[in-house]
Formats: structure tokens, C-alpha cells, sequence
């Protein structure tokens, strides 16, 4: 056997390496932007130097031929530099303004929407799903992109009142993070146990432990060492799945997609807030899932028609009334949207502000 | 040429649409190379029996404990037999990027011509966590992979219960509001916890994330175990050029309906200019010939909104640094948590301000390594013994800025006042 190659532990790469010259020769000492246009970023620094940054969106997941096909566009038409942010957009940077239409052009040819700047629905971020995951309730690559194909036209203009994120997740491990409108799924009964299964592939203090409201204990079933759930008390979360396949949460039928709105991760204006769930049961429907994208846009255009310049989703929320949300978005209020988690009193009204 | 494709309906109509394709890019894929075929056969049983059919199992590079997401099928016939047998192994590689992101296209082909050789050509710009997740190889292949990588440049990411890949905004590379040196930060902290990352021993994930200002670019405070947040502590810059220029731009109606009247502590107001007050703590720029906004400074939260509006005209202070925050993670098992105020302000400017920061970030992964249950993040260890506990733990002295408001109710046992009151006097002489 040939000697095993011990790894170079160099852990994170050096960026200067691959910063764009003028973005390298004014680090740190920026001055201002503005955007010209939809998808462009022109940012200024106080040596004068500028710079123009053209943004589009990619698939993500990307096959070795398209990358290079993004390359080719750096090569022939920016300045050989690429970045891309944490929503999985490309951006092109450029020490000439004449070089952004022809960048555009050539972009727009090969397929690459340019967008996703100031007021717009940015690419959502998102997970594997049935790609690659080992415990997904949908793919995510593929609802991504349908509903991408729908908001396409919100990702190429900026006209929405700020500017909206969205993301998507699999599971209720919510890896696609806080949204302004956050997809996510919805199990909504409790795990099918392989009793055959339990004992050989789950350490059982490990799953009991790992439930958020002590529903499963170990049981004896068929002779067999197992686990059984007291499914008046669980809460269809799917913890118990990741550490115990057999415990199997995903539902062709009964996994759902709920969605939750006004997540906010900046500071700006208010505090950075969750996002709340506002509406379930909807059928996961593959392979473009157009329940989802219709209760997405119902949110969308409710947000777009009422909410004023720099609000979020949430500082409208904020501004309207959680009543006048569900009146203008048609979507019903049930009692399931009421918290009755831990903490949960706090998210009651306890005051008599009511809006008539 | 590979071998003939399975019949893919369902995923062949997610070709059409104005948005790029990923199926397209698989298609391309499987033209040459059986494993994405076979991919492709089992994401579109997925799709149509509405499963996942992956498992995890051991798979990982000699040296390194963790970075490897191994995957094998679970769709298998009868006698056990992988149904998609090309793609019964399709294992990722997470590779840490450069801080920023930031990439010249001779190493993006470098990535490809690695990639198209030892695995299935399909790569994730990027993962949740940050990495460059290189989709697709045989369990033979990791080895190889890797070794490629690495001799280019590029390292494992972290998986399981260690320091995980980290992300940090454009920052001080592109943008005006960056408040310090983010790629510096991110490359010199994890660079330091690469045996935490490589050597899985924690009681579960530990996540950095590094933004340049409040508009938290990488949504730390929601994801990242220990937040660093750029702000400032003086006064907020002005140009009266630039405001000039808004002004002339946006008009009155703009300038009070969404900038004064959006800040969140009402330290913004319309003065005669004539009127502005003068002093420490205010800043002032003029907007025509007879007004200006006054900002008072000691009022403002750094909330960042203003300056998002007038950019430019109105700037983070030239007194910069970062706030701490730690404790932030999404939902499973007991709920999401924000992350909250550590360390209020810390310089980053010296070698010495790094340092301390890799000694905070030592510190708390030190004190969670020792006091977390297994599976439990930072923010619900916090939430388990109390902010006070950890604090101590952590030997960081109590203030107000950690908390919303005191304590609402008298629930607790308090006969050790006095002897709190009188360090805190204490110190104040000290300092004094």
C-alpha cells in the first residue's frame, strides 16, 4: 500500500489572492454606492477609483460546463474576477462603466437572469433536499427554481418596497435560515417506527434524549428492543429522525410545506426578528410545487401593493396589524398560529392595541 | 459518451422557465459520465415517490476526522442490489472558501478540471455554512479529490460536532459601511480552531460568523454560535456634497418619511441650520441652504438604516470595532435563538485586537466543549444555566447592554447583593 498523504492543514485560503485589483488596492476604504440599474452595483472609494459590480443569478448547484461558461463570460467580458454572495448569486467586477452593458448582454445570453439588487426578490437560499440530503421532506433545487421561474421578473426589476429574501428548507431543521418569507416543511404525524430496525441502528438514550417534548421512551415491541412514541405528545418535529432512520417522519402524503413571513436579519430600523408561521397544510407537489408558489406571490403582491419604501416584510407587519396581514393576503387565521411554546406569552397582545 | 439516460419526466420539466436550470446542468453532466446518469435515475424516483433515499455512513480523508458528507443509496432491489448503481456512492467534499468569497477564474477552472476528473462534475457554490461543496464522488475517488484540492490551495470544512466552515460578508473588500477587516477576522479565528474543525469532539456544532456592520450581510446573529458584528462607538461621519446631492435627489418628503422618521430611537432630526446644536455627540450635515439633519449620537443604536439611505452622506464612525454575540441557532431542538450581547465593543485594528478575539473565541468554545450536553448549541447551553453562569464562566463582567430590560419578576435568591454592589465599586475605583 503507497504511503497515505498526510492533508496540508492550511484551513482557510488567503482572499487577497483572488481579489479584483482595484477592489484590493481600496480595501477598507470605500465611500459610497449606488445602482445604476437593476442587477448593477457601482461603488465608489475615496481615492475616486470605482468600481461596477454586475449580479445574476446561478442554479447553485452548478455542472462543471456552466461554471465554465461563467468563466469565459469573466474572461472575455469582465476582468477575470468573480465573487458570489451568500445567496448563491455571481457577481462581476469591473473598473470600466462601458463594460457593463456588454457584460449584461453577454450574461443574459447564456441564460444568466442579472438582478437581485436594492428592492428586489433575491435568489432564495436554500438546501439539498432529495439531491443529497439524508433526511429531506422535498427536494429544494427543484422548488427553488420553480418558484425562481415565477419570480423572475421580481429578481430582474427592483420594484418591490425594500428588498425581500426568501429562503426554502426540507426538514424542520430549517437550514435555509430566517426570510422575509421563509418554505419550510411541515411533518404532521408522528414518525413510523421500524421496530425491526431500532435496535441496530439507533442508540435509544441518544433519540429519547434528543425529543423536544419527552414523547419517546424505550419500549420492548415484538420481543425486540425499540422505541415507541406517545404520539398525543409529540409534535411531529422529526428530531428523533436524524439519529434514528427508522423512525421515519417523512410523509409522502402527511409532510407538508408551512410558511412563515417577516424574518429580518439586519438591525436596521428594528431588532432582528424571526420569522412567523402564517400558513400550512400545503400540499408537497413536485415537481414545481405551484401551491407554494401561489401562496408565495398572494404574500408578494399583498406586500408590493400596501407596503411603503424601506419597509421589510416585517416592518409592514409592523405598521398594518397582524388582522389587516391575513385581510389582505386572504390567508385564513387558524388556531394553530397561536404559540404555545415555551415563551410563548410573550408573543400575545397584551395591550388593547387593536386597529379598527 | 455514458450510458442511456433513465426517463426523467418529471424533472425535464424543470428545463423550461426563464431561471437557469440545474436539471439542464445535470443533463450536460450525464452525456459523459454514468454516475450522473444514475444520479439523475434516482432524484427523479424522488421526485416521483416523494422520498430521500440517501444514508451517511464513515467516509473521510487520511489525517482529518470530519468534511467529508459521505452518501450511499438506499434504493436497492431485492437482493440488495443499488438500483442506480453509478451513483450508489455520491459523497461531498466540503472545501472552506476564501473569506468574501472572492474567486479569479483560472482556480474556478482549476476547480472544474479536478472535479470533472474525480468526481461527478457538479459543484455547489455554496452550502448554508459557507463551503464549496464538491457533489459527486466514489468512495475511492474522496482521497484523490482532496488531494487535488489541497495541493491547490484549499482545505476541509468542518461537519458534525466541530467549528464549522465560516462565512463572512464582502466587507472592507467592496463596501463602505465595512467596520473592520472581516476576511482578516474569519481567516485568523478559524485558522486557529482547524484541529476543532478537522477532529469532530465537541458536543455539537460550533459556527463563526463574521459582518462588517448591523445589516448582518451574513445573517450571523440567527446562525452563528459567536457573531461578530462590525459598529462604531463615536459619531456617524457626514459629506455635505453627498447630501447635498441626495437632497436635491429625494426632496423633504423622502427625507422625513424615511429616514427621520424610520429611526428606531428618534436620534435623528430636521433642524434650521442655523439651529444645530453644537456639542459632543452630535453630528450634522447640511441637506440645502437653510436645513440639516442632526443626529445625536448617544442616542443612535448603530441600527445602520439612515446611512443604508443616505449612503455616502452619512458613514460609520471613524472609532470602529465589533460587537460579540453568541448564542444564535435555528430551530431543532428547543426552538430558534438569536444571539446576544457578549462583548459590546471590542477594537479589531491591532495585531493585539485579533488576538483577543481568538482568545474569546477559544474561550467560548472551551466553556462549551466542557458544559454543553451532547447535541445542544450554545444558545440553548445559555438558555439551560443562565447568561450569568456562563459569564462567569467565561470571565466577562455583567452589562446592561447584554439585556432588554432587568428582570421582571423577583424570583430569585439575592442575599449576595451587597457583596456584587461592592466589587462593582471596586472596579470603578480601580479604573478611576
Amino acid at each position: 500500500m503507497a504511503e497515505l498523504r498526510q492533508p496540508i492543514e492550511s484551513g482557510v485560503p488567503d482572499h487577497v489572492q483572488y481579489l479584483h485589483p482595484v477592489m484590493k488596492k481600496n480595501y477598507g476604504n470605500w465611500k459610497y454606492h449606488d445602482r445604476p440599474r437593476p442587477g448593477v452595483l457601482h461603488h465608489v472609494a475615496k481615492s475616486g477609483d470605482e468600481v461596477w459590480t454586475v449580479k445574476a443569478g446561478t442554479a447553485r448547484q452548478m455542472d462543471v460546463y456552466t461554471i465554465r461558461t461563467l468563466c469565459d463570460i469573466a474572461d472575455q467580458f469582465a476582468e477575470g474576477h468573480i465573487r458570489f454572495t451568500v445567496r448563491s448569486n455571481i457577481e462581476y467586477m469591473v473598473s470600466e462603466a462601458s463594460k457593463v452593458d456588454p457584460l449584461i448582454k453577454a450574461l443574459n445570453d447564456k441564460g444568466f437572469p442579472v438582478g437581485g439588487t436594492g428592492n428586489s426578490v433575491s435568489m432564495i437560499a436554500h438546501t439539498q433536499g432529495w439531491l443529497h440530503c439524508d433526511i429531506p421532506g422535498t427536494d429544494a433545487s427543484g422548488a427553488v427554481k420553480a418558484l425562481m421561474d415565477d419570480l423572475h421578473e421580481e429578481f430582474i426589476k427592483e420594484e418591490m418596497p425594500h428588498r425581500v429574501k426568501l429562503t426554502t428548507s426540507c426538514c424542520e431543521i430549517n437550514c435555509g435560515g430566517q426570510g422575509d418569507i421563509a418554505i419550510i416543511i411541515q411533518h404532521t404525524k408522528p414518525p413510523k417506527i421500524n421496530h425491526d430496525l431500532v435496535a441496530n441502528a439507533c442508540e435509544r438514550p441518544t433519540v429519547v434524549a434528543r425529543c423536544p417534548v419527552a414523547a419517546i421512551r424505550p419500549a420492548l415491541v415484538n420481543g425486540k428492543p425499540s422505541l415507541e412514541v406517545d404520539e398525543k405528545k409529540c409534535i411531529c418535529c422529526g428530531a428523533c429522525f436524524p439519529p434514528c432512520p427508522p423512525m421515519q417522519i417523512n410523509d409522502p402524503e402527511h409532510s407538508k410545506f408551512a410558511i412563515w413571513v417577516g424574518g429580518k436579519n439586519s438591525n436596521a430600523r428594528s431588532k432582528p426578528t424571526f420569522h412567523k408561521l402564517v400558513a400550512s397544510g400545503i400540499p408537497n407537489n413536485p415537481p414545481r410545487w405551484p401551491e407554494v408558489s401561489a401562496i408565495v406571490k398572494q404574500i408578494l403582491s399583498a406586500y408590493k401593493e400596501d407596503a411603503r419604501d424601506w419597509e421589510r416584510i416585517s416592518d409592514w407587519i409592523d405598521r398594518i396589524g397582524w388582522p389587516r396581514f391575513f385581510e389582505k393576503t386572504g390567508l385564513p387565521f387558524t388556531k394553530y398560529l397561536i404559540d404555545d411554546w415555551r415563551g410563548s406569552r410573550n408573543s400575545l397582545n397584551a395591550s388593547t392595541y387593536i386597529r379598527f | 459518451m455514458a450510458k442511456k439516460m433513465h426517463d426523467t419526466p418529471m424533472l425535464d420539466q424543470l428545463e423550461s422557465g426563464p431561471w437557469p436550470s440545474f436539471v439542464t446542468g445535470l443533463k450536460r453532466l450525464a452525456k459523459d459520465n454514468d454516475m450522473m446518469v444514475d444520479l439523475m435515475g434516482q432524484l427523479e424516483h424522488s421526485y416521483k415517490t416523494k422520498k430521500g433515499y440517501w444514508k451517511g455512513g464513515t467516509v473521510g480523508v487520511f489525517g482529518y476526522g470530519g468534511g467529508i458528507i459521505p452518501r450511499f443509496t438506499e434504493l436497492k432491489d431485492e437482493n440488495e442490489k443499488p438500483i442506480f448503481p453509478d451513483a450508489a456512492e455520491f459523497h461531498t467534499l466540503r472545501i472552506q472558501p476564501p473569506a468574501g468569497m472572492h474567486y479569479n477564474t483560472d482556480v474556478m477552472r482549476k476547480f472544474c478540471d479536478i472535479w470533472e476528473k474525480h468526481g461527478s462534475g457538479l459543484i455547489a457554490f455554496h452550502g448554508q455554512s459557507g463551503d464549496i461543496m464538491f457533489q459527486g464522488a466514489s468512495t475511492a475517488n474522496v482521497q484523490p479529490a482532496f488531494d487535488e484540492l489541497n495541493e491547490l490551495g484549499f482545505d476541509l470544512g468542518g461537519a458534525g460536532p466541530a467549528v464549522r466552515t465560516s462565512m463572512s460578508c464582502v466587507g472592507a473588500a467592496r463596501c463602505e459601511q465595512s467596520c473592520y477587516d472581516e476576511a482578516r477576522a474569519l481567516r485568523t479565528v478559524v485558522n486557529n480552531f482547524l484541529d476543532e474543525m478537522h477532529r469532530p469532539a465537541l458536543p455539537y456544532k460550533f459556527k463563526f460568523k463574521f459582518s462588517g456592520c448591523p445589516n448582518d450581510c451574513v445573517n450571523s446573529i440567527q446562525r452563528a454560535d459567536m457573531a461578530v458584528i462590525g459598529t462604531w462607538r463615536d459619531n456617524i461621519q457626514t459629506d455635505e456634497v453627498l447630501a447635498k446631492q441626495w437632497f436635491a435627489k429625494h426632496g423633504m418628503d423622502e427625507l422625513v418619511n424615511n429616514v427621520i422618521s424610520r429611526c428606531p430611537t428618534n436620534a435623528i432630526s430636521l433642524k434650521e441650520t442655523a439651529k444645530v446644536s453644537k456639542g459632543e455627540g452630535i453630528s450634522s450635515v447640511a441637506l440645502n441652504d437653510t436645513h440639516s439633519v442632526e443626529i445625536t449620537n448617544h442616542d443612535c443604536v448603530r441600527c445602520m438604516h439612515c446611512i443604508n439611505v443616505m449612503t455616502g452622506a452619512l458613514a460609520p464612525g471613524n472609532d470602529k470595532g465589533a460587537t460579540i454575540l453568541m448564542g444564535g441557532k435555528r430551530t431543532l431542538k428547543i426552538g430558534d435563538l438569536m444571539g446576544t450581547v457578549i462583548i459590546p465593543f471590542m477594537k479589531l485594528e491591532s495585531d493585539e485586537d485579533y488576538e483577543a478575539l481568538i482568545d474569546l473565541g477559544g474561550r467560548a468554545i472551551d466553556f462549551f466543549a466542557e458544559n454543553a450536553l451532547e447535541h445542544e448549541r450554545t444558545g440553548e447551553m445559555i438558555e439551560r444555566i443562565g447568561l450569568v453562569n456562563f459569564l462567569e464562566g467565561m470571565g466577562i463582567d455583567v452589562d446592561p447592554n447584554m439585556v432588554s430590560h432587568p428582570r421582571t419578576n423577583p424570583y430569585v435568591r439575592m442575599d449576595g447583593w451587597d457583596e456584587e454592589v461592592a466589587k462593582i465599586e471596586q472596579k470603578k475605583a480601580n479604573a478611576a
